[in-house]
């Protein structure tokens, strides 16, 4: 899980709100295939189609603003993302794609987004907190570190394999 | 300490927190509806599969469950989940549960303070975004996916990063044609949809000392535009005498330290404010009604959690008297309580009687999920709260947010009108 490697998707705007990456009409689906096959339905109707399993998703600040549905990174997990990159993550996007263990959010500056090309080739090495552009000569571009309660419920695939104690003053 | 640090300190059974802090807070009440309810029943499953079963909830008489987005039963998918909803409820003896066709219901945060399911102090988490609405009545107020409202399930309690506080303090007095809706959005556009995020906002001063319950609903509830974890107001006379016509359970107000540490003051002078639109796609795309004024619009909304108080509906039954409207315009009172005391008073007659449709209590068309969604091209005009791209309805529809005295003077004259221009 410290290196991952895929396929970069960008769509480099900022307030991407998740009435656009799983709009209101789908709320009431709880299957998670049926849910992938509309993610980011509101910006681009191909996208479930475009991804493969293990890519990336860059996009601008503030990525999954507006309501809390979990069935946005449930969305986009499922149609095979498993980390997004951006600037900076709204709130409860953040806490559901880490403590329902679905894909990594990974904080980078606004330059590395610009940097970085749709469907470059990235590998994303947390450990180090790191990308690396394999398809721009292996260009290595700095990420945010999680912090420490992050970094363990990643570790852990999710909150659930964690009970309270285990977390308390991490 | 502020507030909001205060409370959390306690809920994690510290003497102090300080922002930045990691803290697990015991939680005091929990919401979910249903849409966050089979998505976290779902969660429960999945965690099943691996073992890890609820056999219990914590403490089932801290939860309650809430009907509002697709209903009555939008379809097929909408009812079963319903069912789904009720069969764990009535499982894991979950008694508060506002179905709707039975007595009162609605939606999830308007109940929150109609029923004083929450109280000053209390640590309360739900599955919505706009859970930050109860930070009103002085608790900490937060909304939360499904696994972490699972997680909650399971141990009642779940982390939390301790927020910095922005206070904005607002000054004077509001005129007659303005209301909290304005000040909330032009905050919203000052600071952006990402001022508040990670944060939390509290209001002040003594144009708040004098607000009502309802009206300090309408900010705290919209805090969740701005991005912050939660929003707060300490409690008062006003609280507590609303809180005390609800409740017979007794609570004690929770008052920040004089010298807490703010990590932002923000003054607002409100004697002087107009009425304030957000324009498509953002609620922080905002601007003074005067400049949008004219703007030909196929609909008119009033509704949910953010607009369809009971204060919201008797300030637009002020306009709506006596008067017609000029594009189709459906009333949705948030609650049924709400929805009673509006027929005892008048108001649904005066709807009625302008040419609108009066709906049931629902989420519906705010989050496009169903009754009166926008198609292609349709521009509205909205007391909701949120404006993105297809977010009540088709992605070509275009949604203007406002206060519901905006709302009814544009339905009135068929286009964005100031409500000042109402006169006669």
């Amino acid at each position: 899980m410290n290196q991952l490697e895929g396929v970069v998707h960008k769509y480099y705007r900022d307030n991407i709100d998740t009435d656009v990456i799983i709009p209101g009409q789908y709320l009431k689906i709880h299957d998670h295939k049926e849910l992938a096959k509309h993610a980011m339905e509101g910006i681009d109707v191909e996208f479930s189609k475009k991804v493969s399993e293990g890519d990336f998703l860059l996009c601008g600040r503030n990525f999954g603003c507006g309501s809390s549905r979990e069935h946005a990174p449930i969305a986009l997990a499922n149609s095979g993302i498993k980390a997004i990159i951006a600037p900076s993550f709204a709130r409860i996007f953040y806490r559901n794609a880490v403590d329902g263990g679905y894909l990594l959010p990974i904080e980078v500056g606004e330059e590395t987004c610009r940097q970085i090309e749709n469907g470059d080739r990235i590998i994303v090495d947390t450990l180090n907190s790191k990308l690396v552009n394999v398809t721009q000569g292996r260009k290595s571009y700095d990420t945010k570190p999680f912090p420490a309660l992050i970094a363990r419920i990643i570790e852990a695939g999710g909150l659930i394999n964690l009970d309270p104690h285990q977390l308390i003053d991490v | 300490m502020t507030l909001t640090e205060k409370i959390l300190a306690r809920g994690a059974g510290k003497d102090s927190v300080a922002p930045g802090d990691v803290v697990f807070a015991k939680v005091d009440k929990l919401m979910m509806h249903d849409v966050s309810g089979p998505g976290v029943i779902k969660v429960l499953e999945e965690w099943k599969k691996r073992g890890t079963n609820l056999k219990r909830v914590w403490d089932p008489d801290k939860v309650w469950v809430t009907e509002d987005h697709f209903v009555p039963a939008a379809d097929k998918i909408s009812a079963k989940n319903i069912i789904t909803l009720s069969n764990w409820t009535k499982r894991f003896g979950i008694k508060k549960h506002f179905k709707y066709g039975l007595g009162q219901y609605g939606i999830c945060h308007t109940l929150s303070h109609e029923e004083a399911l929450v109280l000053p102090g209390e640590v309360y988490v739900g599955g919505d975004s706009h859970t930050n609405t109860t930070g009103a009545l002085g608790a900490f107020a937060a909304g939360l996916g499904h696994s972490d409202i699972a997680y909650v399930l399971h141990h009642g309690q779940i982390w939390f990063k301790v927020p910095e506080t922005i206070l904005f303090k607002l000054h004077g007095e509001l005129p007659s044609y303005v209301m909290a809706k304005d000040v909330i959005l032009r905050i919203i556009g000052d600071i952006g949809t990402e001022g508040g995020n990670y944060k939390c906002m509290q209001f002040s001063g003594e144009a708040i000392d004098r607000m009502s319950m309802e009206e300090r609903l309408t900010l705290t509830n919209m805090t969740t535009e701005a991005g912050a974890k939660n929003g707060i107001i300490e409690p008062d006379s006003i609280t507590e005498s609303y809180l005390k016509e609800r409740t017979e359970v007794p609570f004690q107000c929770v008052l920040g330290d004089e010298d807490a540490n703010y990590s932002e003051i923000h003054h607002y002078e409100l004697n002087q404010m107009g009425p304030i639109v957000a324009r498509p796609f953002s609620p922080a795309n905002t601007c003074d009604v005067r400049e949008v004024q004219g703007v030909e619009i196929d609909k008119a909304y009033i509704g949910s959690c953010t607009g369809a108080k009971l204060e919201d509906l008797r300030a637009a039954s002020r306009l709506f008297k006596g008067r017609k409207v000029k594009v189709r315009t459906e009333v949705l009172p948030a609650a049924q309580s709400i929805y009673i005391s509006a027929l005892h008073e008048g108001l649904v007659n005066i709807f009625v009687d302008a040419g609108c449709v009066v709906g049931p209590p629902t989420c519906g068309a705010c989050c496009g999920a169903h009754m009166g969604v926008l198609g292609p091209k349709e521009i509205c005009i909205s007391t909701t709260n949120r404006n993105f791209p297809g977010r009540m309805g088709d992605i070509e529809s275009k949604t203007f947010l406002a206060s519901p005295l905006v709302v009814a003077a544009s339905a009135i004259s068929g286009k964005i009108t100031d409500p000042r221009d109402i006169t006669t």
